[in-house]
């Protein structure tokens, strides 16, 4: 019970606010509400029991890349500047697509949902494991895609010195 | 109405739930996409549907294969992933606002550098 009520609180903060990130005019405040609906994002891990996968959303997202994000936006905007949308008549068009999206996705989802699942469990994966499935190169453990991964963010290191580099 | 409420509340949370918030957040960020002009705006849109696919990948590995671990990984890699990609956007973007001083898409029409 109090693992749905905290479910439904997550669910409502991520609801609200990342509908408000996308619709609220200054861009600094669309940050900061991005940044509230990855922290309930992470809430949500953990409640599905994924703690390492929790540490990696708050390590990653809501620490790197929303640092990334709040410096770029303080190097490319004036303070106080507000980031226009599109005129009225098409961003009623687009909401009406996107509801039209989301009751569709949202019928196909009640309708075939309840067939999927039949088992839940709350055993969490223990680090040991994670660590021996990241670390492994049998069957179903991932070493090559670690490796493959590392080699990624090598060459976007390279990468954003060459194109951000002031020639 | 109480006695409602408390059969409502029972058991785990059905994975209609968790797939219904994913889905919110991932139209939210289809809205935010299309109907923003500028660049920092549609990254943050990106941002959001990124991690509506990476919860349902966390979800559906919970409750369809509780004893493995495939869909955590993917969802360990696609964090990675969306760390490179925002990573090279944003500098994109600087480089844009350095050369254009303006990162509103309806300006940025020309392909001259």
């Amino acid at each position: 019970m109090a693992e749905q009520l905290i479910f439904y609180m997550l669910a409502a903060v991520i609801a609200f606010f990342s509908i408000m990130a996308v619709t609220t005019k200054r861009i600094i405040r669309s940050a900061t509400f991005l940044l509230l609906v990855l922290l309930a994002v992470a809430g949500l891990y953990l409640l599905l029991g994924y703690q390492y996968l929790m540490t990696v959303q708050i390590a990653v997202y809501a620490g790197g890349i929303m640092a990334l994000f709040i410096f770029a936006i303080l190097l490319t905007h004036k303070p106080g500047e507000s980031a226009p949308s599109k005129s009225i008549g098409k961003r009623i068009l687009i909401a009406a697509f996107s509801v039209a999206g989301l009751a569709f996705c949202t019928h196909i989802i009640v309708c075939n949902a309840s067939k999927a699942y039949n088992y839940f469990s709350a055993s969490t994966p223990d680090i040991k494991q994670i660590g021996l499935t990241m670390m492994g190169t049998g069957k179903y453990q991932y070493l090559l895609a670690f490796e493959a991964i590392s080699i990624l963010i090598l060459a976007c290191i390279i990468g954003g010195i060459m194109i951000a580099r002031r020639r | 109405m109480y006695e409602f409420i408390i059969n409502f509340l029972e058991g785990p949370v059905p994975v209609e739930a968790y797939l219904i918030v994913s889905a919110i957040m991932f139209f939210a960020g289809v809205y935010g996409f299309i109907s923003r002009k500028n660049l920092m705006m549609i990254l943050i849109s990106v941002e959001l549907m990124l991690n509506a696919a990476d919860l349902n990948f966390a979800v559906f590995n919970r409750y369809l294969y509780p004893g493995q671990l495939e869909g955590m990984f993917f969802t360990l890699f696609s964090i990675a992933v969306a760390a490179c990609e925002t990573a090279v956007a944003i500098a994109i973007i600087i480089n844009i606002y350095r050369n254009m001083q303006d990162v509103d898409v309806e300006q940025l029409d020309e392909l001259k550098g």
